[in-house]
């Protein structure tokens, strides 16, 4: 640690495996389109992630797709998409000319169909894969491959065995265990886990007696999640060896902090952008002057610095 | 460590995001305000039928909602610096509108979406429009103005009370004819004998344009297809984004046994009419 470090001269960059990133912040898969290059200049980002590809179209769930709760959002989009040609055809394009890294986020209804897609989306131009395997899995009775740290290892051994690109796994909170699952997945090869998806909820319209979702139930994002999935990025942080990505809530450079202090090496933002279309950028400069103010020449040094007390109990019983 | 220097920018950023300061909020009838705020570019260079996405403030004891609130731009005047729009005391977030005053300022995200399309061979559009519709309407009659077309504007409502804008529209040098409930003169039959009546007098647009309104649409695609008269409409969606990455907003369009899905924010909010699906 350096004091009086000038805000020019922080490095910004963090490694995520093999993959250097100019900063920090990357758009959370599923809040980012093209259209954000009207409000932003997109070269600022640490990297760019797409919204979740599947091999075959898909048309999405039933409206109204979206509800907003307290300080959050449900949402049960369905992944729609046009399909592997469309999107070789359409978006990679897109990002060739841009300097940040693409992560290219896929989905499948079985392992072997991510294997598959996995193989089909390495090509030039893909820096990585992040698997959305909060999914369901049509082979395990339509549960998350995520739910259970046996099925996350079949997925992750088949994707890893497909291909040699450096392949994040996204986790999903719905499940007792997360970091016995982010250990399932360090052991079969994943490169990074993506601390995490939504949260299984659900809203009510008392007029209606109708379900808010057209789906019934749907994930929950944006502010009202950040402790629960830093909490989670604290305890996978501390159980695997591979980089973690912190992904829940995040709204500002403090967050973005709180994160890196639990153990992320990078983070990503999702719902702040459908409110506030600049916050990334924002963020990344928020987080600069938060270095230069503490005299932090390199952010990535911040990574895992949370000061802990002697002894803390971590378990189910700690509170 | 190398630290990737970035190139710069290759695309144009037209849309922006900023607190405007709220010239004034007043009422226009019981239904409906009128809200002014100062604004500068990008903002004043919204195109009609463009809308901006609005953080709407808290009040009355509620919290502000969580979502933005999407709204069609009334009036964007790159001269006076000002922004406006007309809209209908409704849901949470047009409430909490109605709360400003000014002095306050409103967090405002715009331009957005696709707007209205004038071909330069048309000479003459008919805009129908209902209620709060007539506001998206209005700045395009003042653009077709602009580019030396012929404009009827049939403006329907509820009562006679709250027909909106006829006099701008009227400044906009149309034919204003404006329909109510009252005394029946806003009925489908009647609209129909009027519209047939401009082509039987040699009069018929070359192009017609609707907002906010099922029962207007499925009229003007009637009229449209069996006169080969091609038209837009404007339609309406919750939100989230407004810029084409949350896939909330989409709605049917096209062949009506396999429809296709669009994004309302990003594709619309103008769309071809005879594509478009009720909702």
């Amino acid at each position: 640690m350096l004091t009086g470090a000038s805000v020019k001269n922080i490095d910004m960059s963090v490694q995520v495996g093999a993959l250097t990133l100019q900063n920090p912040v990357m758009p959370a898969s599923g809040t980012f389109a093209e259209g954000l290059a009207r409000v932003f200049d997109l070269n600022d980002l640490g990297a760019f992630v797409t919204k979740t590809i599947t091999h075959e179209k898909r048309q999405g769930n039933a409206l109204p797709r979206v509800a907003e709760t307290a300080e959050g959002m449900l949402n049960s989009i369905g992944i729609p998409s046009k399909g592997l040609d469309a999107f070789l055809a359409d978006v990679l394009p897109f990002y060739a000319p841009l300097c940040p890294p693409l992560i290219v986020s896929i989905s499948a209804p079985t392992a072997d169909g991510f294997a598959r897609l996995a193989r089909d989306v390495s090509l030039p131009g893909v820096a990585a894969i992040e698997a959305n395997i909060s999914c369901p899995n049509l082979e395990a009775d339509g549960r998350a491959f995520a739910v259970s740290p046996e099925t996350t290892a079949q997925v992750v051994a088949k994707l890893r065995y497909a291909t040699s690109l450096p392949l994040w796994v996204k986790l999903s909170p719905n499940t007792t265990d997360i970091a016995a699952v982010a250990r399932a997945a360090e052991s079969e090869g994943a490169d990074a886990v993506v601390v995490a998806n939504t949260i299984l909820g659900m809203a009510i319209d008392t007029e209606t007696f109708k379900p808010r979702l057209g789906n019934v139930m749907g994930g929950l994002s944006g502010a009202a999640v950040k402790p629960i999935i830093l909490r989670m990025t604290y305890q996978v942080a501390r159980a695997v060896k591979i980089p973690v990505i912190g992904c829940g809530g995040i709204g500002n450079a403090e967050d973005a902090v709180e994160y890196l202090l639990a153990g992320a090496a990078a983070v990503q933002v999702g719902t702040a952008t459908f409110l506030h279309p600049a916050v990334m950028p924002e963020i990344i400069a928020g987080l600069r002057d938060f270095c230069a103010r503490r005299g932090f020449a390199r952010l990535s040094d911040l990574s895992g610095a949370l000061r802990e007390p002697a002894e803390v109990a971590v378990g189910e019983n700690a509170a | 460590m190398t630290i990737v220097q970035p190139r710069k920018a290759i695309f144009p950023r037209p849309v922006a995001e900023q607190a405007l300061a709220v010239l004034a909020n007043d009422p226009v009838n019981d239904d409906y305000k009128h809200l002014v705020l100062q604004a500068g570019q990008p903002f004043t260079q919204a195109q009609p039928g463009q809308f901006f996405h609005l953080l709407c403030p808290s009040g009355d004891g509620l919290a502000a909602p969580y979502f933005r609130r999407p709204m069609s731009c009334y009036r964007a005047d790159p001269q006076a610096g000002r922004l406006e729009f007309l809209y209908k005391l409704a849901g949470r977030g047009t409430r909490a509108l109605g709360g400003l005053h000014a002095g306050d300022s409103l967090n405002v995200l715009g331009p957005l979406g696709k707007g209205f399309r004038l071909h330069p061979d048309w000479r003459h559009i008919l805009v129908l429009g209902r209620g709060v519709g007539l506001a998206t309407l209005a700045p395009l009659a003042e653009a077709a103005c602009a580019s030396g077309m012929r404009i009827t504007a049939i403006l329907s409502a509820r009562r006679h009370d709250l027909v909106m804008s006829a006099e701008r529209f009227a400044a906009a040098g149309a034919d204003v004819l404006p329909v109510h409930d009252d005394d029946g003169s806003s009925a489908p039959e009647n609209l129909h004998q009027i519209l047939e009546g401009l082509v039987q007098a040699g009069n018929a647009p070359d192009a017609v344009f609707s907002c906010g309104s099922n029962r207007l649409l499925r009229l003007l695609q009637d009229y449209g297809r069996r006169h080969g008269i091609p038209g837009q409409v404007a339609v309406e969606q919750q939100m989230a984004c407004g810029l084409g990455m949350c896939f909330c907003c989409v709605r049917p369009f096209g062949d009506a046994a396999a429809p296709e899905h669009r994004r309302v924010c990003w594709d619309g909010p103008v769309f071809d009419m005879q594509e478009t699906h009720e909702c």
